[in-house]
């Protein structure tokens, strides 16, 4: 509280901070803002990149509600992906901070052990890896015989496909494991004793007392990861290139496919609005929930 | 004593169930490693984890390639667009992070969300304008979509970071300089930077990490061969060789994951501290 009066009284060079913050500035608006505006004006027109971009009113977005069914498709692989990816991720990530959280010796290993593949992110070598490992004649499969069950079309069967691809992302839930840690750490440990007291079972405890004063940091985690989820774009590419009959052809790779493939980039830029647009619905609504379930110690003003 | 048995049986089936956990979670990393070594055969033939014996030809042919351009090349490429991204980050970044922590200017609230806010923008969004203006630029085929924008500190996640860092160093000590004559940047270079090393060793981290897998962007801005990192050289192997050489494909996937795995075993502090600090990564 104190703080802000003290600085604004040693710096008569307040204005020194705009300098400071120059490279920001620039950057932002030549980097972020133009190409963002740019694009929402490119999604008005035809434009190739050969010829100069003609205006074409509402068109590309009435083509991909009415024409295109890649579109159709690629937004409902999208929402299934996002809807089962991100919490799974973050209930996984959870459970392992809780027992990570337990004073033992060797958590330390462990913890690098679990967030060692998260370092990797959507790397194509990990792609690689994953292609290998769930191949018709991979890794997985020769395992599965070794106890006789029948090999898994992992990724040549349209219903398991997108599965299998999540799977990378759940796999690498180093981040969000390491962010619950840190608030598990926080929470007092006169909480629990308090509810021994009172009897209440570890089950109890964990949905009185770690649970809500867990919500904050899930509630970043869900923004964050959903986000991220909806931009999802090497490991389809790599794995699968959208395959088999496009059940993992997810809404970057349309877009990618619009713009850099087929050199639609009107077309490409309507396309990645609607997914700006679709992004701050969706993180708006979460904020809205937010009031509902996220506990904030300080009584909710942020 | 027989309170503590018990907790030693509990501790026993933890470590048993951690270790179970973390066996599954990097099987598949350690078996790629072994895998590098073997023959395309035994990789296809045999479910054992090391191989027969240590055979270095996936190493040997998949490092030469198979057009004229071999690995050493991509990662020539590869060092020449991390270097300076990492460098132009680390510059960029304290210094937008030290504007904002402690200088009150004018709109200094508004320039400061909309920064953050731009931690939610997707990369996918700007992907295609940026594509024509770098295009409009001349800049396709070089490495500058990377560098230029780590120069003016476009990614939040980093200043940030280092904004975080900066908030929990007292005001006193920038009083005490003040008092002792020096000015905004005399107290940036003199006092602050040397405490905020290893805020700023994070963000190297990160962005080392980051940048050196990244494939998206470089798959967008660099159409050229010869200008292709190890990402895409590694991409582009796979869908020639389609499913023939196996060996030479995780090898090379092991040179291109290995540095950063060992430099996140030296420096794995910084990232699980930059994490909590920022409360971010997605």
């Amino acid at each position: 509280m104190k703080i802000k009066p003290r600085i604004r009284e040693i710096n008569k060079y307040q204005y020194w901070g705009y300098l400071f913050i120059t490279p920001w500035i620039i950057g932002f608006i030549v980097l972020q803002l133009y190409p963002l505006l740019a694009s929402l004006n490119y999604s008005f027109t035809d434009f190739n990149m050969l010829n100069d971009p003609r205006y074409i009113g509402f068109q590309n977005y009435i083509r991909m509600f009415t024409k295109d069914v890649n579109f159709s498709q690629s937004v409902k692989v999208t929402l299934i992906r996002v809807l089962f990816a991100v919490p799974m991720k973050i209930i996984f990530a959870l459970m392992v901070a809780m027992l990570l959280n337990i004073r033992l010796k060797g958590m330390n290993f462990y913890r690098t052990i679990f967030y060692l593949p998260s370092i990797f992110g959507g790397s194509v070598a990990i792609s690689v890896l994953w292609k290998f490992l769930f191949m018709r004649e991979g890794l997985i499969n020769r395992l599965l015989s070794v106890f006789s069950i029948k090999p898994v079309d992992w990724l040549g069967n349209p219903d398991i496909a997108l599965f299998t691809v999540s799977l990378v992302t759940i796999w690498e839930f180093g981040s969000s494991m390491v962010l619950f840690l840190a608030g598990l750490k926080q929470i007092p440990r006169e909480l629990y004793e308090a509810a021994k007291i009172d009897g209440a079972s570890l089950l109890k405890q964990f949905y009185y007392v770690t649970l809500p004063l867990l919500t904050p940091i899930v509630f970043f985690n869900l923004v964050m990861q959903t986000i991220n989820a909806f931009q999802e774009f090497t490991t389809p590419f790599v794995i699968t290139s959208g395959g088999p009959a496009k059940s993992t052809y997810l809404y970057a790779m349309l877009i990618y496919e619009n713009g850099f493939k087929f050199l639609k980039m009107g077309y490409a830029s309507a396309l990645s609005w609607l997914m700006f647009i679709a992004i701050i619905i969706i993180t708006a609504l979460v904020f809205k929930s937010s009031p509902y379930w996220v506990y904030y110690g300080d009584g909710g003003s942020t | 004593m027989i309170r503590k048995s018990k907790s030693d049986i509990r501790n026993f089936l933890l470590h048993l169930l951690l270790s179970l956990l973390g066996a599954i979670m990097i099987y598949p990393l350690v078996w790629m490693f072994f895998a590098s070594f073997k023959t395309n055969d035994e990789i296809f033939n045999s479910v054992r984890l090391l191989p027969a014996e240590f055979n270095l030809d996936g190493y040997i042919l998949g490092w030469k390639g198979n057009r004229q351009i071999g690995f050493n090349t991509f990662l020539i490429n590869t060092l020449k667009l991390v270097v300076p991204t990492v460098i132009f980050t680390v510059i960029s970044s304290p210094l937008v992070a030290y504007g904002f922590a402690r200088f009150r200017f004018p709109f200094h609230r508004i320039l400061f969300a909309l920064m953050l806010s731009t931690l939610m923008l997707p990369n996918t969004v700007l992907v295609v304008p940026r594509y024509i203006m770098f295009r409009n630029f001349g800049w396709l085929d070089t490495y500058l979509p990377f560098t230029i924008p780590a120069l003016l500190a476009t990614a939040p996640f980093y200043t940030f970071m280092i904004y975080q860092f900066l908030r929990s160093l007292p005001v006193e000590l920038d009083e005490s300089a003040k008092i002792d004559g020096l000015g905004p940047i005399g107290i940036l270079l003199r006092i602050l930077l040397p405490l905020l090393k290893p805020a700023i060793f994070s963000a190297a981290v990160f962005q080392l990490i980051w940048t050196w897998n990244d494939f998206f962007n470089v798959l967008i801005f660099v159409p050229s061969v010869n200008k292709y990192t190890l990402s895409l050289g590694l991409r582009m192997m796979m869908d020639i060789e389609a499913a023939s050489a196996w060996n030479q494909i995780m090898a090379m996937s092991v040179v291109a994951i290995l540095p950063c795995a060992l430099f996140f075993f030296f420096t794995q502090r910084y990232f699980v501290e930059g994490i909590a600090t920022t409360g971010l990564k997605g």
